[in-house]
């Protein structure tokens, strides 16, 4: 039964890599080849190109990367709630407000990190 | 049942016959069907972009009180089918010192990633050649793979040992997975009101009186809304957040160092991207491929029109944005997403979950 859900996506996975694949080859066989050592120099305003780009880099973001991971795993967390929080939550004609306080608990907990994050600078891009 | 359906239904019944009577097994009329749908998906991507790029440059031209492109073809328009001839024939230029495997690698995963949302987006109210089945989990899966489309730009950027590239891609994956978590807390509230992850659901929840029964017109849904307009903006970005690209800073950010069909590559996602984001945007606020006008559609158009044509509407509209508002600075960028578009997901999120329990 699986099958024919993800059967299409696992087509579509090999077809897409190969209209690129294709493309590609299709180019190589069309183009002209005229490379010598000018062209081949990486584009640094029309100086000779000074180091290389793969060198100590100061990577600006990467706490933010970290909360990203966080709040990313939270919205895996949010996704399922979300599906079934109208049905939980007005199950038998009545509201009950057990999923909502639950998950706004989860919630608080997070933002509480968040703030801490933005007093502690780190959303700071510097 | 519609033209589009009516072929789709025609053609498999006709392939099941055959290859009954050829005692081949049913499930190669599947696997046929889903090879076809892949080729129809990717055809319409191609003619997409071609299209959108034209339109492009010539609301562009207009808004800039220019023409655009107008000598090839009437009105210019095999401009873009000549752009995309000439990229084919270009050399393909590999910097000395770059990464051989990911400077190409990185153009063929930003397009793979691009093609697979077209997957999930219900063309019409019943199966059709582009789309046979409904994948229940819809909206998930265009997260799922629209968050992999930094790696195709990070390979790119460092692959290609250059500077700019580097600079455009290391701001371009920050961008992009900021912005990830507001549009995905904004796509949650709408998930949270239609009880369903799948596209289909959240379209026909959208068609009973037609233009009226929108999510648009729905208060809770305006802050979600605009928030998913901006952070789908900055995902695919366009110029408010073009901060990877940025021509007048970075020359061309992560694609600087790239040429000929590669370079195509990253454009052709780019714009499949762009369209994408407007077919999400008709589906979950604009009622999908159902007619403005009521259902059962009074006019009797192909569902899949009205389909295209909102999304069109959201991609004009964002061309529009993309031509009037100057780029954000990069810190800016970051405060937007972390200190205003973050909070605000949240507080939107409060408000669904409350109007949820009593509507």
């Amino acid at each position: 039964m699986l099958a024919i859900y993800y059967g299409p996506v696992a087509t579509m996975v090999v077809l897409s890599v190969a209209f690129a694949v294709v493309s590609l080859a299709l180019a190589y066989l069309l183009r002209p080849v005229d490379m010598y050592e000018a062209k081949l120099l990486t584009y640094e305003c029309g100086l000779i190109p000074w180091g290389e780009a793969w060198s100590r880099f100061f990577v600006r973001y990467y706490i933010i990367a970290l909360i990203f991971v966080l709040f990313d795993i939270e919205v895996m967390f949010l996704i399922p709630w979300a599906v079934v929080y109208r049905k939980l939550s007005t199950a038998g004609g009545e509201i009950h407000l057990f999923p909502a306080v639950e998950m706004g608990i989860f919630l608080v907990i997070l933002l509480l990190g968040l703030a801490y994050a933005w007093r502690k600078g780190d959303l700071e891009w510097a | 049942m519609s033209p589009i359906g009516l072929i789709a239904t025609w053609l498999r019944a006709l392939l099941t016959g055959w290859f009954r009577a050829w005692h081949i097994p049913a499930v190669f009329v599947d696997i046929l069907a889903w090879i076809v749908g892949g080729v129809v998906i990717l055809l319409m991507i191609t003619l997409i972009a071609l299209i959108l790029i034209y339109v492009l440059r010539k609301v562009a031209a207009y808004i800039q009180g220019r023409i655009g492109p107008e000598r090839v073809g009437p009105y210019g328009l095999f401009q873009t089918v000549m752009d995309a001839l000439k990229l084919l024939q270009k050399e393909d230029i590999v910097p000395a010192g770059a990464d051989k495997i990911l400077h190409t690698l990185g153009p063929v995963v930003f397009f793979f990633v691009c093609t697979m949302g077209y997957l999930v987006i219900p063309w019409e109210s019943q199966a059709t050649i582009a789309r046979q089945v409904d994948l229940n989990i819809g909206v998930l899966f265009l997260l799922a793979f629209s968050s992999l489309g930094v790696i195709g730009v990070l390979m790119g950027g460092w692959g290609s040992n250059n500077k700019w590239s580097l600079l455009g891609a290391l701001r371009g994956a920050a961008q992009m997975i900021s912005y990830e978590i507001p549009m995905l807390l904004a796509l949650v509230c709408v998930v949270l009101m239609a009880g369903s992850l799948s596209l289909e659901v959240i379209t026909e929840q959208q068609k009973a009186l037609g233009l009226l029964s929108w999510n648009l017109w729905k208060p809770w849904l305006w802050l979600p809304m605009i928030l998913f307009l901006i952070t789908a903006a900055a995902e695919i970005n366009v110029t408010p957040f073009d901060i990877p690209e940025a021509e007048s800073e970075l020359v061309a950010g992560y694609h600087t160092e790239y040429s000929g069909m590669k370079f195509a590559l990253y454009f052709l996602a780019e714009f499949s991207n762009n369209f994408l984001v407007g077919l999400i945007f008709a589906v979950l606020f604009l009622g999908g491929w159902s007619s403005p006008f009521g259902h059962p559609d009074p006019l009797y158009l192909p569902e899949f029109l009205w389909l295209v044509g909102k999304a069109m509407v959201v991609v004009l509209f964002l061309m529009w944005v993309r031509w009037t508002l100057p780029r954000l600075r990069v810190d800016q960028l970051m405060a937007l997403c972390w200190k205003l578009l973050l909070p605000a997901a949240f507080v939107s999120l409060v408000i669904v979950s409350i109007v949820g329990l009593y509507l």
